[in-house]
Protein backbone atom coordinates (compact mmCIF):
# COMPACT_ATOMS: atom_id res chain seq x y z
CA UNK A 1 0.00 0.00 0.00
CA UNK A 2 1.27 3.32 -0.34
CA UNK A 3 0.24 6.82 1.34
CA UNK A 4 -0.51 9.68 -0.47
CA UNK A 5 -2.03 12.45 -0.53
CA UNK A 6 -5.36 12.89 -1.97
CA UNK A 7 -6.97 16.46 -1.94
CA UNK A 8 -5.14 17.51 1.27
CA UNK A 9 -6.12 14.17 3.01
CA UNK A 10 -4.15 11.50 3.75
CA UNK A 11 -4.97 8.47 1.86
CA UNK A 12 -3.87 4.52 1.59
CA UNK A 13 -3.72 3.44 -1.89
CA UNK A 14 -3.07 -0.26 -3.75
CA UNK A 15 0.64 0.20 -4.40
CA UNK A 16 -0.36 -0.30 -8.63
CA UNK A 17 -3.04 2.27 -8.75
CA UNK A 18 -3.05 4.17 -11.56
CA UNK A 19 -4.50 7.76 -11.51
CA UNK A 20 -7.73 6.50 -13.02
CA UNK A 21 -8.16 4.36 -10.16
CA UNK A 22 -8.39 6.93 -7.79
CA UNK A 23 -10.75 8.54 -9.83
CA UNK A 24 -12.85 5.90 -10.38
CA UNK A 25 -12.37 4.49 -6.69
CA UNK A 26 -13.28 8.38 -5.21
CA UNK A 27 -16.79 8.31 -7.82
CA UNK A 28 -15.04 10.79 -10.09
CA UNK A 29 -15.62 11.65 -13.40
CA UNK A 30 -12.69 11.90 -14.95
CA UNK A 31 -14.78 14.30 -18.02
CA UNK A 32 -14.92 17.39 -15.51
CA UNK A 33 -12.34 17.37 -13.93
CA UNK A 34 -8.43 18.15 -14.00
CA UNK A 35 -5.33 16.30 -11.98
CA UNK A 36 -2.67 17.82 -10.74
CA UNK A 37 0.45 15.42 -9.02
CA UNK A 38 2.92 17.15 -7.07
CA UNK A 39 2.07 20.41 -8.78
CA UNK A 40 1.83 19.13 -12.42
CA UNK A 41 -1.32 18.97 -14.36
CA UNK A 42 -1.65 15.37 -15.63
CA UNK A 43 -2.73 15.22 -19.27
CA UNK A 44 -6.32 13.35 -19.67
CA UNK A 45 -4.54 10.78 -21.90
CA UNK A 46 -2.41 9.60 -19.43
CA UNK A 47 -4.98 8.95 -16.36
CA UNK A 48 -4.94 5.20 -17.08
CA UNK A 49 -1.12 5.12 -17.26
CA UNK A 50 0.24 6.80 -14.44
CA UNK A 51 1.02 4.89 -11.69
CA UNK A 52 0.73 6.74 -8.25
CA UNK A 53 4.18 6.67 -5.85
CA UNK A 54 4.28 7.20 -2.44
CA UNK A 55 4.10 10.41 -0.74
CA UNK A 56 2.43 11.73 -4.23
CA UNK A 57 0.54 14.81 -3.48
CA UNK A 58 -3.00 14.73 -5.67
CA UNK A 59 -5.04 17.33 -6.66
CA UNK A 60 -8.42 16.66 -8.71
CA UNK A 61 -10.33 19.64 -9.75
CA UNK A 62 -13.72 20.46 -11.07
CA UNK A 63 -15.59 23.42 -12.37
CA UNK A 64 -18.52 24.96 -9.24
CA UNK A 65 -20.08 28.10 -9.42
CA UNK A 66 -18.44 31.31 -9.35
CA UNK A 67 -18.60 34.46 -9.93
CA UNK B 1 -15.39 66.96 -20.05
CA UNK B 2 -17.64 64.40 -19.86
CA UNK B 3 -19.37 65.41 -23.04
CA UNK B 4 -15.83 65.64 -24.76
CA UNK B 5 -14.58 61.72 -23.94
CA UNK B 6 -18.62 60.25 -24.95
CA UNK B 7 -18.20 61.68 -28.18
CA UNK B 8 -14.83 60.07 -28.55
CA UNK B 9 -16.07 57.32 -27.83
CA UNK B 10 -19.41 57.15 -29.29
CA UNK B 11 -18.33 58.56 -33.08
CA UNK B 12 -15.76 55.27 -32.67
CA UNK B 13 -18.52 52.22 -32.13
CA UNK B 14 -19.14 50.23 -35.00
CA UNK B 15 -20.73 46.93 -34.21
CA UNK B 16 -23.49 46.38 -31.61
CA UNK B 17 -25.27 44.24 -29.70
CA UNK B 18 -21.89 42.23 -29.39
CA UNK B 19 -18.89 42.21 -27.04
CA UNK B 20 -15.78 41.34 -28.84
CA UNK B 21 -12.80 39.92 -26.91
CA UNK B 22 -9.71 38.41 -28.10
CA UNK B 23 -11.58 37.99 -31.71
CA UNK B 24 -14.03 35.86 -30.21
CA UNK B 25 -17.76 37.83 -30.35
CA UNK B 26 -20.20 37.05 -26.90
CA UNK B 27 -24.01 37.53 -28.16
CA UNK B 28 -24.65 39.17 -24.95
CA UNK B 29 -22.62 42.33 -22.83
CA UNK B 30 -23.97 40.41 -19.88
CA UNK B 31 -21.59 37.93 -18.58
CA UNK B 32 -23.00 36.32 -15.62
CA UNK B 33 -21.54 34.58 -12.71
CA UNK B 34 -23.07 30.75 -11.78
CA UNK B 35 -22.39 31.03 -7.79
CA UNK B 36 -24.93 31.89 -5.00
CA UNK B 37 -27.87 30.51 -6.32
CA UNK B 38 -30.53 28.58 -4.21
CA UNK B 39 -30.78 25.28 -6.86
CA UNK B 40 -28.68 24.10 -9.71
CA UNK B 41 -31.65 24.61 -11.75
CA UNK B 42 -32.56 27.93 -10.57
CA UNK B 43 -29.22 29.12 -11.97
CA UNK B 44 -30.13 27.76 -15.77
CA UNK B 45 -33.17 29.66 -15.81
CA UNK B 46 -31.84 32.57 -14.34
CA UNK B 47 -28.92 32.41 -16.72
CA UNK B 48 -31.05 31.88 -19.76
CA UNK B 49 -33.35 34.69 -18.85
CA UNK B 50 -30.15 37.16 -18.45
CA UNK B 51 -29.43 36.83 -22.35
CA UNK B 52 -26.23 35.84 -21.36
CA UNK B 53 -23.45 33.82 -23.46
CA UNK B 54 -21.27 33.93 -20.79
CA UNK B 55 -20.56 32.70 -17.49
CA UNK B 56 -17.90 32.13 -15.05
CA UNK B 57 -16.81 29.75 -12.87
CA UNK B 58 -14.82 28.83 -10.26
CA UNK B 59 -12.62 26.16 -9.72
CA UNK B 60 -12.58 23.62 -6.47
CA UNK B 61 -11.40 20.57 -4.68
CA UNK B 62 -13.67 18.00 -6.21
CA UNK B 63 -15.63 16.34 -3.58
CA UNK B 64 -14.54 12.65 -3.16
CA UNK B 65 -16.28 9.86 -2.10
CA UNK B 66 -19.99 11.88 -1.46
CA UNK B 67 -20.93 13.31 -4.32
CA UNK B 68 -24.36 14.04 -4.78
CA UNK B 69 -24.35 13.44 -8.79
CA UNK B 70 -24.64 16.86 -9.64
CA UNK B 71 -22.34 18.29 -11.32
CA UNK B 72 -21.93 21.96 -12.51
CA UNK B 73 -20.95 21.36 -15.82
CA UNK B 74 -24.71 18.96 -16.46
CA UNK B 75 -26.38 22.27 -15.72
CA UNK B 76 -24.44 25.12 -18.35
CA UNK B 77 -25.16 24.55 -22.17
CA UNK B 78 -21.88 24.32 -23.51
CA UNK B 79 -22.52 24.78 -26.77
CA UNK B 80 -24.25 28.03 -26.02
CA UNK B 81 -22.42 29.39 -23.04
CA UNK B 82 -18.82 30.45 -23.16
CA UNK B 83 -17.10 29.31 -19.82
CA UNK B 84 -14.66 31.81 -17.84
CA UNK B 85 -13.46 30.14 -15.44
CA UNK B 86 -12.11 32.28 -12.64
CA UNK B 87 -9.16 32.31 -10.13
CA UNK B 88 -11.77 33.14 -7.35
CA UNK B 89 -10.09 32.81 -3.53
CA UNK B 90 -6.89 33.06 -4.89
CA UNK B 91 -4.12 36.44 -2.66
CA UNK B 92 -1.06 35.50 -4.45
CA UNK B 93 0.15 35.16 -8.18
CA UNK B 94 1.50 31.76 -7.75
CA UNK B 95 -1.88 30.10 -7.28
CA UNK B 96 -4.04 32.50 -9.39
CA UNK B 97 -1.52 30.89 -12.37
CA UNK B 98 -1.95 27.32 -10.99
CA UNK B 99 -5.91 27.37 -10.41
CA UNK B 100 -6.03 29.63 -14.17
CA UNK B 101 -4.07 26.15 -15.67
CA UNK B 102 -6.23 23.81 -13.83
CA UNK B 103 -9.19 25.84 -15.17
CA UNK B 104 -7.88 25.65 -18.88
CA UNK B 105 -7.21 21.67 -18.44
CA UNK B 106 -10.53 21.29 -17.51
CA UNK B 107 -11.98 22.72 -20.47
CA UNK B 108 -9.80 21.95 -22.97
CA UNK B 109 -11.58 18.54 -24.02
CA UNK B 110 -15.20 19.92 -23.44
CA UNK B 111 -14.52 21.90 -26.87
CA UNK B 112 -15.75 25.43 -25.29
CA UNK B 113 -14.33 28.09 -26.98
CA UNK B 114 -13.68 29.70 -23.01
CA UNK B 115 -10.50 27.21 -22.83
CA UNK B 116 -7.93 29.67 -22.91
CA UNK B 117 -10.00 32.21 -21.23
CA UNK B 118 -9.06 33.40 -17.60
CA UNK B 119 -10.64 36.27 -15.35
CA UNK B 120 -8.05 36.95 -13.05
CA UNK B 121 -8.47 37.77 -9.70
CA UNK B 122 -5.57 38.00 -6.78
CA UNK B 123 -7.37 39.38 -3.92
CA UNK B 124 -5.33 41.33 -1.26
CA UNK B 125 -7.96 41.16 1.45
CA UNK B 126 -10.71 38.70 3.20
CA UNK B 127 -12.69 41.58 4.15
CA UNK B 128 -12.82 44.34 1.23
CA UNK B 129 -12.00 41.37 -1.58
CA UNK B 130 -10.29 44.28 -2.87
CA UNK B 131 -7.23 42.75 -5.87
CA UNK B 132 -3.61 43.14 -4.66
CA UNK B 133 -2.47 45.32 -7.68
CA UNK B 134 1.22 44.23 -7.50
CA UNK B 135 0.04 40.60 -7.38
CA UNK B 136 -2.68 40.79 -9.87
CA UNK B 137 -0.29 42.66 -12.66
CA UNK B 138 2.24 39.73 -12.16
CA UNK B 139 -0.06 36.96 -12.54
CA UNK B 140 -1.91 39.07 -15.49
CA UNK B 141 2.01 38.69 -17.10
CA UNK B 142 2.51 34.85 -16.51
CA UNK B 143 -0.87 34.38 -17.99
CA UNK B 144 -0.56 36.59 -21.35
CA UNK B 145 2.99 34.64 -21.41
CA UNK B 146 1.22 31.30 -21.18
CA UNK B 147 -0.91 31.83 -23.84
CA UNK B 148 -4.32 32.60 -22.05
CA UNK B 149 -6.21 35.67 -22.56
CA UNK B 150 -7.03 37.30 -19.39
CA UNK B 151 -9.70 39.19 -18.24
CA UNK B 152 -9.09 40.89 -15.43
CA UNK B 153 -10.58 41.97 -12.93
CA UNK B 154 -9.52 45.15 -10.87
CA UNK B 155 -9.61 48.14 -8.46
CA UNK B 156 -11.52 51.31 -10.77
CA UNK B 157 -8.23 52.90 -10.85
CA UNK B 158 -7.13 54.32 -14.39
CA UNK B 159 -2.90 54.17 -13.97
CA UNK B 160 -3.53 50.26 -12.68
CA UNK B 161 -6.21 49.67 -15.36
CA UNK B 162 -3.58 50.99 -17.77
CA UNK B 163 -0.33 48.52 -16.81
CA UNK B 164 -2.85 46.33 -17.11
CA UNK B 165 -4.20 46.96 -20.81
CA UNK B 166 -0.31 47.05 -21.78
CA UNK B 167 1.01 43.76 -20.10
CA UNK B 168 -0.98 42.49 -22.58
CA UNK B 169 -5.09 41.75 -20.97
CA UNK B 170 -7.56 40.82 -23.17
CA UNK B 171 -9.91 43.21 -21.45
CA UNK B 172 -9.92 45.24 -18.28
CA UNK B 173 -12.22 44.42 -15.63
CA UNK B 174 -12.44 47.44 -13.18
CA UNK B 175 -15.11 46.81 -9.94
CA UNK B 176 -18.00 49.06 -9.66
CA UNK B 177 -17.28 48.79 -5.86
CA UNK B 178 -16.37 45.79 -3.28
CA UNK B 179 -17.38 42.11 -4.62
CA UNK B 180 -21.16 40.88 -3.63
CA UNK B 181 -21.25 44.28 -2.05
CA UNK B 182 -23.97 45.95 -4.25
CA UNK B 183 -23.34 49.67 -3.80
CA UNK B 184 -23.42 50.32 -7.54
CA UNK B 185 -21.10 52.67 -9.16
CA UNK B 186 -19.08 54.49 -6.53
CA UNK B 187 -16.49 56.23 -8.57
CA UNK B 188 -18.41 57.32 -12.00
CA UNK B 189 -14.87 59.61 -12.49
CA UNK B 190 -12.71 56.95 -12.40
CA UNK B 191 -14.75 54.47 -15.02
CA UNK B 192 -14.67 57.49 -17.20
CA UNK B 193 -11.19 57.99 -17.23
CA UNK B 194 -10.42 54.46 -17.65
CA UNK B 195 -12.88 54.26 -20.32
CA UNK B 196 -10.63 57.46 -22.35
CA UNK B 197 -7.57 56.07 -21.49
CA UNK B 198 -8.00 52.63 -22.28
CA UNK B 199 -10.66 53.53 -25.58
CA UNK B 200 -9.58 56.55 -26.51
CA UNK B 201 -7.02 55.36 -29.41
CA UNK B 202 -7.84 52.13 -29.26
CA UNK B 203 -12.03 52.25 -29.37
CA UNK B 204 -12.76 48.31 -29.93
CA UNK B 205 -10.65 47.69 -26.55
CA UNK B 206 -13.15 45.60 -24.70
CA UNK B 207 -13.81 47.02 -20.84
CA UNK B 208 -16.00 45.86 -18.26
CA UNK B 209 -17.41 46.86 -15.18
CA UNK B 210 -17.28 43.81 -12.95
CA UNK B 211 -18.55 43.44 -9.39
CA UNK B 212 -20.42 46.02 -7.34
CA UNK B 213 -23.60 45.69 -8.89
CA UNK B 214 -26.55 45.68 -6.88
CA UNK B 215 -29.66 46.44 -9.34
CA UNK B 216 -30.60 47.40 -12.97
CA UNK B 217 -29.75 50.83 -13.21
CA UNK B 218 -26.40 49.88 -11.57
CA UNK B 219 -26.42 48.21 -14.79
CA UNK B 220 -27.64 50.73 -17.17
CA UNK B 221 -25.22 53.34 -15.94
CA UNK B 222 -22.09 51.28 -16.53
CA UNK B 223 -23.41 51.40 -20.72
CA UNK B 224 -24.15 55.21 -20.09
CA UNK B 225 -20.48 55.56 -19.42
CA UNK B 226 -19.19 53.98 -22.37
CA UNK B 227 -18.34 50.13 -21.03
CA UNK B 228 -18.72 46.98 -23.43
CA UNK B 229 -19.51 44.77 -21.27
CA UNK B 230 -20.64 43.75 -17.24
CA UNK B 231 -20.07 41.47 -15.21
CA UNK B 232 -21.82 40.08 -12.07
CA UNK B 233 -23.47 37.35 -9.93
CA UNK B 234 -24.84 38.17 -6.20
CA UNK B 235 -27.44 40.84 -7.72
CA UNK B 236 -28.96 38.28 -9.58
CA UNK B 237 -28.67 35.28 -7.54
CA UNK B 238 -29.72 36.66 -4.28
CA UNK B 239 -32.29 38.81 -5.59
CA UNK B 240 -35.85 37.85 -4.45
CA UNK B 241 -36.55 36.50 -7.92
CA UNK B 242 -33.28 35.98 -9.35
CA UNK B 243 -35.24 35.11 -13.03
CA UNK B 244 -36.78 38.15 -12.90
CA UNK B 245 -34.01 40.25 -12.36
CA UNK B 246 -32.22 38.63 -14.76
CA UNK B 247 -34.20 39.76 -17.10
CA UNK B 248 -34.22 43.45 -15.75
CA UNK B 249 -30.47 43.45 -15.99
CA UNK B 250 -30.76 42.07 -19.70
CA UNK B 251 -33.18 45.30 -20.39
CA UNK B 252 -31.10 47.78 -18.37
CA UNK B 253 -27.71 46.42 -20.20
CA UNK B 254 -29.86 46.98 -23.51
CA UNK B 255 -31.33 50.58 -22.34
CA UNK B 256 -28.07 51.82 -21.15
CA UNK B 257 -25.96 50.78 -24.63
CA UNK B 258 -28.88 52.51 -26.19
CA UNK B 259 -28.44 55.66 -24.57
CA UNK B 260 -25.08 55.97 -24.55
CA UNK B 261 -25.22 55.58 -28.84
CA UNK B 262 -27.93 57.66 -28.45
CA UNK B 263 -25.99 60.29 -26.86
CA UNK B 264 -26.91 61.86 -23.64
CA UNK B 265 -27.42 65.45 -23.50
CA UNK B 266 -24.93 67.70 -21.36
CA UNK B 267 -26.13 68.59 -17.91
CA UNK B 268 -27.01 72.62 -17.16
CA UNK B 269 -27.10 74.39 -14.17
CA UNK B 270 -30.55 75.74 -15.84
CA UNK B 271 -33.54 75.13 -16.79
CA UNK B 272 -34.15 75.02 -21.02
CA UNK B 273 -37.96 75.49 -21.93
CA UNK B 274 -39.03 72.85 -24.12
CA UNK B 275 -42.26 74.48 -25.12
CA UNK B 276 -41.67 77.56 -27.58
CA UNK B 277 -41.06 80.75 -26.16
CA UNK B 278 -43.23 82.87 -29.25
CA UNK B 279 -46.44 83.24 -29.44
CA UNK B 280 -47.17 83.07 -25.31
CA UNK B 281 -50.35 84.39 -24.34
CA UNK B 282 -49.31 84.68 -20.94
CA UNK B 283 -46.84 87.26 -18.73
CA UNK B 284 -44.14 86.14 -16.68
CA UNK B 285 -42.79 87.18 -13.37
CA UNK B 286 -39.82 88.41 -14.47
Amino acid sequence: MLTIEFNGKQEQIDGSATILDLLQKAGVEPKFCAVEVNLEILPKHQYASHRIHEGDRIEVVTLVGGG
Amino acid sequence: MESNSSNILSQSVQDDGFLSIAGKILNSRVIVGTGKYDTLELMRETLKASGTSCVTVAVRREKLYDRDGKNLLDFIDLQRYTLLPNTAGCFNATDAVRVARLGREILRDLENPGADWVKLEVLGDSKTLLPDPVATLEACKRLVDDGFHVLCYTSDCPIMAVRLKEAGAASVMPAGSPIGSGQGILNPNNLRIILEYLKGDDPSYPVIVDAGVGTASDVSQVFELGADGVLLNTAIAHARKPVLMAEAIKNAALAGRQAFLAGRIPKRLYATASSPEEGLITSRPW
